[in-house]
């Protein structure tokens, strides 16, 4: 019997076309557009102006806060200019924009692929400094600085480290090529997070779709006692920080907590090997593997991209816009959005770029709630995502607190389940926002 | 008979010990309100529009009394006449306020602004603007599903079908505020009525530069401060790409509005103006 969460949870079609695609770099733009705020949190100051000669690694944006992170240039050349550009959802935000000119690297950064398995030498502290000065951040779509989760709180102990290598988004491939291509520098990023947290045990969550990925981790971690990899059932949303640690080590983290308060940190196995380099190699996190796939896709591919190359680019990569699509979504069909404009630049949160259909990008039509109970039944936060959705439609905002509304990490399974068509999680992100809203303005 | 008898009398009995016992409970735990709130809130509309920003006309008749003057109270929704009403019912000092109406500040219709998306959710204004900027290239404008008019309890407001816009019926309209807050982009805004129903507003809020805010749409401020040279009384001013007319200093002059080179400036309830002076003397010669 694998592991699982137990839940609620749902299994939509896998259509993993690009599995086992091997992972092709792309050719580097003419231009690169880096936006400022790729990460949760306060956007970073730039510190490059207009003009400046900048290499690849180079810091060009400073972590403003304690919750932020450093932005690096991904390519050589010249700034042309700092200005508002259009982010996937339409609005503007603030990015570097810089003409690639050749492909220069700073000299430090070491770009051979040889394995620097030691880390006897380098100190918690030390590698907790060079993840927040790399600019790492969460690469599996919530973009959270790395640095931030892995330093404990006075008082929290960290027993178990999980990499969340569970991929379990429909469609995306990144993780799983990722970790065939790169299995052993992800078990040295994963012991070096283990170290910066302090952590007793690594485990490595796996679904069962991914045989080849499980075979080859628990190889590699043969010869360490503190890793153990977990091969757990495939459903919908067990990539979920909370849904992982209860299959993986049966705890529950209390409504409104955080994995630390039952002694655990998760990370995505992308920022493990994203560390691996930070740490052992000197790199930035400049590029990512981001999968370009869809159904009716030519090349649908596995690509290493450099931050700020811009989707058109990687749908070229591809084979090419295929006529028919009717939406392009960064991220996955369950989480990811509808991106306005196909300009818009890869950041560190883009983990796939998806191009569906036009006869399956229109939403299903609306009936009425026929109180089958679906939505709670799939909700894997164990919510009751019709009664939000009520409370939302009429502005009852405030009383959604009681409903644990900020529990929902907006997995989209009720939206999915509901035979209606109803649009759940629309109103709920509504309740969500509004509420957050209120509660700020009683704090302030 | 004996029963009939003794019922009525233990059940008379019964009612008079209830009635003392009821009587000195009343009278214990007598909450004292003013009956000065009653008469107030006779005078109130009673429409419970929370539009002066109490809780229904009660809560505004108990501010009211409460209050040592009716400086900052005022219900839009009755107006200067209730007002007045009120001040002499309490006999303190008239507080008069310029009667307001609300001004819709979008006026990307259909033709002057090209639909570059196509939205398939939810139907409210509130999801739209948290998805996305829009189904135009506009990020600022009217996103067209009609919060505002869901949020109308006078019946003021409709979709124009024919620009996709809402239109606020001026007569209707109580300035409670309903449809502002109900704005995500906060494109609704409440103006003086102005004399004779007259009225001069900016209707844009795109805060892009002039050519980007051109290209999503045909009727943008495009922030070129020709209005601002214009106006004789300094009444408008440009901020973050964005003209806006402060309606307290403005004398309604129209001159910016024949300046405007999108359009963007609208007047309202004016007379037709005049035709220019050329063809007003083509028109003596014919």
């Amino acid at each position: 019997m694998l592991k699982t969460f137990p839940k609620g949870g749902v299994h939509p079609h896998e259509n993993k076309f690009s599995a086992g695609k091997p992972i092709e770099i792309i050719e580097l733009p003419k231009q690169v557009s880096i936006p400022v705020s790729q990460h949760l949190g306060a956007p970073a100051q730039p510190v490059v102006n207009k003009g400046d000669e900048v290499k690849v690694g180079q810091l060009i944006a400073k972590s403003a806060g304690f919750i932020s992170a450093n932005i690096h240039s991904s390519v050589s050349g010249k700034v042309s200019k700092i200005e508002k550009i259009l982010d996937s959802t339409g609005y503007k935000q603030t990015a570097i924009i810089i003409d690639v000119e050749g492909d220069e690297w700073l000299p430090e950064i070491d770009r051979s692929t040889a394995l620097v398995e030691d880390i006897e030498k380098i100190t918690a502290e030390e590698i907790r400094a060079k993840i927040a000065q790399a600019g790492i951040v969460g690469l599996g779509g919530a973009t959270f600085p790395t640095n931030v989760k892995i330093s404990i709180p006075q008082g929290k102990v960290c027993d178990n480290l999980i990499i969340n290598a569970v991929e379990c988004e429909p469609y995306l491939t990144s993780d799983h090529q990722l970790m065939l291509e790169k299995s052993d520098e992800i078990i040295v990023g994963a012991r070096l997070l283990q170290k910066a947290a302090g952590a007793k045990k690594i485990y490595i969550g796996i679904e069962n779709n991914k045989p080849d990925a499980i075979e080859l981790l628990k190889k590699k971690a043969a010869k360490y006692q503190d890793i153990e990899v977990v091969a757990l059932k495939v459903k919908y949303p067990q990539g979920g920080e909370k849904q992982l640690i209860k299959a993986v080590v049966n705890r529950e983290v209390p409504s409104g907590g955080l994995p630390i308060d039952v002694g655990c940190v998760v990370q995505n196995v992308g920022t493990a090997y994203a560390v691996y380099e930070a740490v052992q190699k000197n790199k930035p996190l400049i590029e990512r593997v981001v999968t370009v796939t869809g159904k009716s896709v030519p090349k649908p591919s596995n690509l290493l991209v450099r931050i700020g190359t811009p989707v058109s680019n990687l749908i070229e990569k591809a084979g090419g816009l295929p006529e028919d699509t009717g939406k392009i979504v960064n991220g996955g069909p369950m989480m990811g959005k509808a991106v306005k404009d196909f300009s818009i630049p890869v950041t560190k949160g883009t983990s796939g770029i998806l191009l569906i259909k036009s006869d399956e990008a229109k939403r299903p039509k609306t009936y009425n709630c026929i109180r089958c109970a679906r939505c709670v039944f799939v909700c894997p936060m164990g919510l009751e995502p019709y009664l939000i959705k009520n409370m939302a439609t009429v502005g009852m905002f405030e009383e959604l607190q009681n409903e644990r509304v900020l529990d929902c990490m907006e997995c989209g399974s009720c939206s999915f389940g509901c035979p209606a068509g109803v649009p759940l999680l629309d109103y709920i992100r509504l309740g969500k926002a509004n509420l957050n809203k209120i509660l700020r303005s009683k704090k302030s | 008979m004996d029963i009939i008898l003794n019922t009525l009398i233990t059940l008379s009995l019964l009612g008079a010990v209830m009635a003392v016992i009821l009587y000195v409970v009343a009278q214990k735990f007598k909450v004292y309100e003013d009956p000065r709130i009653d008469v107030v809130e006779t005078l109130t509309p009673g429409a419970n529009c929370g539009g002066c920003g109490h809780p229904g006309c009660r809560g505004f008749a108990e501010a009211c009394v409460k209050a040592e003057s009716l400086d900052g109270l005022f219900c839009p929704v009755g107006g200067n006449e209730t007002m007045k009403k009120i001040a002499e019912a309490l006999g303190r000092a008239v507080v008069e306020a310029e009667p307001k109406v609300a001004v819709v500040r979008c006026n990307g219709t259909y033709e002057k602004r090209n639909k570059t998306t196509y939205y398939d959710g939810p139907s409210s204004c509130a999801i739209e603007h948290s998805l996305y900027m829009g189904d135009t290239d506009c990020a600022y404008g009217c996103l067209g599903l009609g919060d505002c008019v869901a949020k109308c309890t006078f019946d003021a407001m409709y979709m124009d079908e024919e620009s996709g816009l809402p239109m606020i019926d001026e007569n209707k309209c109580t300035a409670c505020g309903a449809c502002v807050k109900a704005c995500p982009r906060n494109i609704i805004e409440l103006r003086n009525k102005g004399k004779k129903n007259r009225r001069i507003y900016v209707s844009c809020v795109n805060h892009d530069k002039g050519a980007d805010a051109r290209r999503a749409c045909g009727a943008a401020c495009i922030a070129c401060n020709k209005c601002v040279k214009v106006c004789p009384y300094e009444a408008i001013v440009v901020e973050n790409f964005c003209a806006y007319i402060d309606f307290e200093k403005c004398k309604l002059c129209r001159k910016c509005v024949a300046e405007c080179p999108t359009g963007a400036i609208l007047e309202v309830n004016f007379p037709p103006r005049k035709e220019k002076v050329e063809n007003a003397e083509e028109a003596a010669v014919n």
